[in-house]
């Protein structure tokens, strides 16, 4: 339950953790939050040989409007989403989700890079990113790259990264006229993992025809499920109860493929997705009508 | 290669120079380096919340973190709370009266996560008590208790 020996660094600019992590390649780990790695270097699960410590980077915390944009520094604390004003403003959704992320204690430590980057397919953040279709910049010594969200979870706590790289910022579309969100999930206690969790988006015309919708799943595959069929059921649809039901089973019969765990079989973790799509979708109805 | 690096860091209003190991958790380092042992280490995964501390003024899990991360910054445990045994914090004197731990071995870490949660939250319902209080494992009492005593340290506190 002790951490195997490492080489620590902590530089203070993004030049310099550049420079340090590329140097070490494979053998070395980022230290963002800490609280995610930091359990896995306890029980020894992951071992890495040098920890470039991110945390005197001050340069990566900050969250900033820019043009039709929101811009996050990845190593913003998940509490800084939590009581930052432009969240609630911009991206209502994220305002909504950060709330289920694990405890304040936790929060107060986890940052929106590191969650990203751990691609935890049971975790909040990846989900949001792919939901809101963030752009992740992503910076080596030879330069920078921006991987959409959708490209960047390739699997289970794998990402695209290349070796070298570290990312340094996402950025948020926060033009979303017309249109309601949901972020709802199950767990069995409050701030633990969920056993399934959907994020929503839908966009609503003055008829109250669906256009765009964004229906993304935690803990319901090897990372961020989007149910593309079941999102384009509802392009150019009235939302019902009836069509919310055969969105609702084509997402959890068909789309997703959660695995079980000790808490929840398969089975009923698309019972569950079934009913929280469900409730996403009306609420995300009702504020699609409130914002317009 | 063991690197051992020179760290300053305040611990309850006091300064503390000492050489670590990177790999020593800050919880480990709190107890072992500097002998106060009023913080808890339960898990040592995050998840039960016995060691945690105040991290420049805000919660955090001790054995989430090491203790070259602490270099210059501002920490303080649960020995920090109270002068001295006669003169308890009124979060103390709550839980001692309102009978808020049977072993304790939880409560210096809800106690800690209790100091900034009732600054931000001066006169909380229940629910957002219990809601605060989830983030920490107590075997013993069934939490009733504790919330009681979160209750009366929000009257106290007033």
């Amino acid at each position: 339950m002790k951490p195997a020996p490492f080489e620590y660094h902590a530089p203070d600019s993004i030049e310099q953790a550049v420079e340090l992590y590329s140097q070490y390649n494979d053998e070395a780990k980022i230290l963002a939050g800490g609280q995610s790695l930091v359990p896995a270097m306890n029980f020894r699960v992951v071992q890495p040989s040098v920890l470039v410590d991110l945390n005197r980077v001050s340069e990566l915390s900050y969250i900033r409007e820019d043009g039709d944009v929101l811009r996050i520094g990845s190593m913003a604390r998940e509490r800084h989403l939590e009581f930052d004003s432009l969240i609630p403003k911009w991206a209502p959704l994220l305002a909504e989700a950060v709330h289920f992320i694990a405890h304040p204690q936790i929060r107060n430590r986890g940052t929106i890079g590191g969650s990203i980057v751990n691609a935890d397919p049971a975790a909040e953040l990846p989900v949001l990113m792919v939901a809101l279709n963030a752009r992740l910049k992503a910076k080596n010594k030879s330069g920078e790259r921006w991987i959409s969200a959708p490209d960047f979870f390739v699997g289970m706590f794998t990402t695209a990264l290349e070796p070298d790289e570290i990312l340094v910022e996402i950025e948020l579309p926060v033009s979303f006229p017309r249109t309601g969100w949901s972020f709802v999930e199950v767990a069995p206690r409050a701030g633990d993992y969920a056993m399934m969790g959907v994020a929503a988006l839908v966009t609503v015309d003055e008829a109250g025809k669906c256009g765009n919708a964004k229906l993304v799943y935690l803990n319901a595959g090897e990372g961020p499920v989007e149910a593309k069929e079941a999102e384009q059921l509802l392009e150019g649809e009235a939302l019902n109860d009836e069509l919310m039901e055969s969105v609702a089973v084509k997402a959890s019969q068909e789309e997703i493929n959660p695995f079980g765990n000790i808490h929840a079989s398969p089975e009923f973790q698309r019972h569950l997705a079934n009913v929280l799509t469900k409730k996403a979708l009306k609420q995300a109805l009702q504020r699609a009508g409130e914002t317009s | 290669m063991t690197q051992s690096i020179p760290i300053t860091v305040t611990v309850n209003e006091k300064d503390y120079r000492r050489e670590v190991e990177p790999r020593m958790l800050l919880s480990d380092f709190l107890r072992h380096e500097l002998g106060l042992t009023g913080t808890h280490v339960g898990c040592e995964h995050g998840v039960c919340g016995a060691c945690t501390i105040l991290f420049d003024g805000e919660s955090a899990r001790s054995c989430l973190m090491f203790a070259v991360q602490a270099d210059g910054h501002n920490i303080t445990t649960v020995e920090g709370l109270a002068k001295d045994k006669d003169n308890l914090h009124p979060l103390q004197q709550s839980f001692w009266e309102a009978h808020g731990l049977q072993c304790g071995y939880c409560t210096p870490g809800i106690l800690m996560s209790m100091i900034p949660f009732l600054k931000q939250h001066p006169d909380p319902t229940e629910e957002e008590i219990r809601h605060a209080l989830s983030g920490n494992l107590c075997r013993c009492t069934g939490y009733q208790h504790i919330v009681d005593a979160v209750k009366l340290a929000a009257e106290k506190m007033k």
